[in-house]
């Protein structure tokens, strides 16, 4: 797995705290062992852990009978997924094509020269992630920004400074 | 309970809201009202009315529509027709409460239109307004007047009346009404749905299933999340009318993550259902079972491929398959299975609640009925409308869309997202059907519609769609993994500068293969926004190639900046504002760029006061101006001298 091995060894599920380990036992025994439940519960762990851990997945491929690969497999394919820890904040930067022709390529590169971090990567500090995403159809208002779950629309490239100062909380 | 008790229980309380003693306040909260600011508005309206001690009905509703002018709030007097306010601030709305509620002045300075017979002076009715009076709304006739939480608002308007009355009906018989109603697949290609229901319904095996794909990843198309969160229960009437006439027990909606508000009220709508007994065991005691699972997407556009939807949904990789066998043989765990998009299976509750005739005598002859487009772009009027098939471009972008922004010039308009084609302004009176876009190289699609103005690039335009598609393909075939990427880097290469004679044609070429190698739509069609705008736009892509020049001026590596030296007044607000320290002056100087350090950020241009205008774009030509600073003083004197 792609992980960089000083975050791999970290994570809790290695060290066997055992909250997060429960936490993980929690997750599946909400679950009957389908293969079929294997998006829903990758979706949950990642809600839960913010990425998905390879001990987690290799729990997830034994719990369901699977191969770890397809476990990967499913992993890697959507884009939802994340292997690596993301940042506590996630921004996220909509490039639908309402948002380009409205000017979303100039917003994106004032987040990440604010931020410092290009699209796809999160700050050292694991404080703020930046992605930019397909489309949110609010395109009506494009473009459009989201700083953790909450939407902003009519961004402007001058006002994303002070957009990222106001969604820290 | 017997639906007419339902039904009465229902229409007391939406009378409640609607001729009720105490005022209702309505604000929408869509995904796009919500970007506007709509959870502050609310917040703002909740607390007036706590301080203020005014009892009222605060209800979230979905989109009506009108995003440019979001967020809306409706309030409803008691005695008063409902009137609808636009680009409603915390404090307008604080106001409003104090100005009409308590001191009965409606503000129609505030207003954008009353809705309803009665009419309020110096308020215009808001049917009658340009966006909404050409428009033919069946689909989204609920979409900002109902609560999307609340089933008896959807009932007390004509809804699970279609489903009522398809129980009564054979199963042949549903489906021979929703042939003779003529409603095609709203999600793009078209095929007829009755034929598509019937197909599944004649395929042997008792376990059957039918899917709503809910997953609309086009970029530029918000239809489907628009109508999912302003009244889910449409859809869901859709879905067990269908269940009903194919003969299926189980449903699945599979609808994208990016979606959370759409997914909470289908929840919502589920619940509310099962509560009813519309949904679930013996629906409404007629021994017809139905039920119905949600499926969260996870980020994959090719996953509204059905083929692909289903293995999604099985947990596996979103990857297509061949047909045949098509889903109505082998589906879902192999299984004989029926998928139609949100806008088909709304369409159909329509048709079941109001009858095929009614609904065809809307349209044209081979596309019957409404359809549903998210106007988006360079358009005053940005918003979700429907109109009739066979409304022509004009109407929609023009009268609907109030023109172009700014008074610039229409250019072009992309329909069908990443499978669809770019039309330029020749198109214009063309009646929009399936058939007519097919013709001109573009796709219905599901209903995106991006209106382009002079200072939009074509190329740029092919150049993104293709970073979409490319991006999105499975990799599974070959001409789609590699020959996206490599029709992706000629067109970085185009817009960078460095294309070559001969690009054009070598993209054909490519696009052609990657048309007939490829097993879905996705592949099928990525290359159309490149073939579309080679056939329509040849000359800027000779620009690009030949002259490198951007004539929309918007590919960065062909575009410079320059300051007149006729205009530069020499304050030093661009010298400061440079990024890249790449501009040379002082004060009461002629500033100049330095082109080599210039990194084309278009700070200057932002930043030079509009009065001065000495900021020059400029892409081709390059104009001649002094390379050093002179002072200003000796700009008459110079000029003289060359005369």
């Amino acid at each position: 797995m792609a992980n960089s091995s000083g975050v791999r060894d970290s994570h809790p599920l290695l060290e066997g705290e055992t909250t997060r380990q429960e936490s993980l036992n929690e997750i599946l025994s909400s679950y009957q062992g389908h293969k079929e439940e294997l998006i829903p519960i990758l979706q949950h762990v990642q809600r839960v852990f913010g990425y998905l851990p390879e001990p987690a997945m290799k729990r997830i491929a034994k719990f369901l009978k699977l191969p770890e690969s397809t476990v990967f497999g499913v992993g890697t394919f959507y884009a939802q997924f994340k292997l690596v820890p993301t940042g506590r904040t996630i921004i996220r930067v909509c490039r639908g094509t309402a948002c380009h022709v409205r000017g979303a390529p100039s917003v994106l590169a004032e987040a990440e020269k604010q931020l410092g971090i290009r699209a796809g990567q999160s700050t050292p500090d694991l404080a703020y992630s930046l992605e930019a995403i397909a489309c949110f159809g609010a395109c009506a208002l494009a473009p459009v920004m989201l700083i953790g779950d909450k939407f902003y629309g009519r961004v402007s490239p001058a006002e994303v400074k002070e957009l990222l100062a106001s969604g820290q909380g | 309970m017997l639906f007419a008790d339902i039904q009465k229980h229902a229409v007391a309380e939406w009378d409640k809201l609607r001729h009720g003693s105490i005022p209702g306040i309505l604000v929408g909260a869509g995904t796009c009202g919500r970007a506007a600011g709509a959870e502050a508005v609310l917040a703002a309206v909740r607390k007036e009315l706590k301080q203020r001690n005014i009892d009222a009905i605060v209800i979230e509703v979905g989109c009506i529509g009108l995003c440019y002018a979001e967020p809306l709030m409706d309030i409803i007097k008691p005695g008063r027709p409902r009137i609808c306010y636009k680009k409603v601030t915390p404090e307008i709305a604080a106001q409003l409460i104090e100005d009409y509620l308590v001191k009965d002045n409606p503000r129609p300075d505030l207003a954008l239109g009353t809705i309803g017979r009665n009419v309020v002076d110096g308020i215009p009715k808001l049917f009658e307004l340009p966006m909404l009076k050409s428009q033919v709304r069946i689909v989204l006739h609920n979409c900002g007047f109902i609560d999307p939480t609340n089933i008896d608002y959807y009932i007390a308007n004509g809804g699970y009346r279609g489903l009522v009355r398809t129980l009564d009906m054979k199963p042949e018989d549903v489906i021979e009404e929703i042939k003779r109603s003529g409603l095609r697949g709203r999600g793009g290609a078209g095929f007829p749905t009755g034929q598509k229901w019937e197909f599944c319904r004649k395929s042997p095996g008792r376990e059957k299933y039918i899917i709503c794909n809910a997953d609309e990843g086009d970029p530029g198309a918000f239809m489907n999340r628009s109508l999912l969160e302003g009244d889910p229960h449409s859809v869901l009437e859709g879905m067990i009318i269908g269940a009903y006439a194919i003969g299926a027990q189980e449903g699945y909606i599979y609808c994208r993550a990016e979606y959370p508000l759409a997914l909470e009220r289908l929840r919502i709508a589920l619940k509310q259902a099962e509560e009813y007994k519309l949904l679930g065991d013996n629906v409404l005691d007629s021994g017809f079972s139905f039920h119905v699972k949600i499926k969260e997407g996870a980020g994959a556009f090719v996953c509204g491929e059905e083929t692909a939807l289903m293995a999604s949904i099985e947990g596996k990789r979103g990857m297509p398959r061949s047909r045949p066998p098509f889903p109505a043989q082998s589906g879902l765990w192999g299984k004989p299975t029926n998928i139609n998009n949100v806008e088909t299976w709304a369409s159909a509750a329509v048709i079941m609640q109001k009858g095929a005739d009614w609904y065809a005598s809307y349209g044209t002859e081979h596309s019957k009925g409404t359809k549903t487009f998210s106007l988006a772009g360079k358009v005053v009027r940005t918003g979700l409308i429907e109109v009739p098939f066979g409304a022509t471009m004009r109407q929609i972008i023009c009268e609907i869309g109030g023109g172009i922004l700014e008074g610039k010039r229409f250019k072009a308009v992309q329909t069908g997202g990443p499978s669809g084609g770019c039309l330029p302004a020749d198109f214009v009176d063309v009646p929009i059907d399936y058939d007519s876009l097919t013709s001109a190289g573009s796709i219905m699609g599901s209903g995106g519609m991006i209106v382009m103005d002079e200072d939009t690039c074509v190329v740029d335009i092919a150049r993104f769609f293709l970073s979409f598609t490319q991006l999105e393909s499975c990799g599974k075939c070959i001409p789609c993994r590699w020959g996206t990427k490599q029709m992706l880097d000629i067109l970085e290469d185009i817009t960078n500068g460095k294309g070559r004679s001969g690009d054009i044609e070598l993209l054909q070429e490519l696009a052609q293969s990657v048309k007939d190698g490829s097993l879905c739509g996705l592949g099928q069609t990525a290359p159309n926004p490149v073939l579309t705008s080679i056939r329509y736009f040849r000359e800027e892509y000779e620009a690009h190639i030949e002259e490198k020049r951007c004539p929309a001026l918007v590919c960065n590596a062909l575009v410079s900046y320059y300051i007149d030296p006729e205009k530069c007044q020499g304050c030093m607000i661009c010298l400061r504002s440079c990024p890249a320290g790449a501009i040379k002056g002082g004060k009461r100087m002629v500033h100049v760029i330095d082109q080599g350090k210039c990194t084309k950020c278009g700070t200057c241009l932002n930043v030079c006061p509009p009065r001065f205008g000495a900021i020059v774009k400029t892409s081709g030509e390059q104009p001649a101006v002094p390379t050093e600073p002179t002072p200003i003083g000796n700009r008459g004197k110079t000029r003289g001298g060359q005369q």
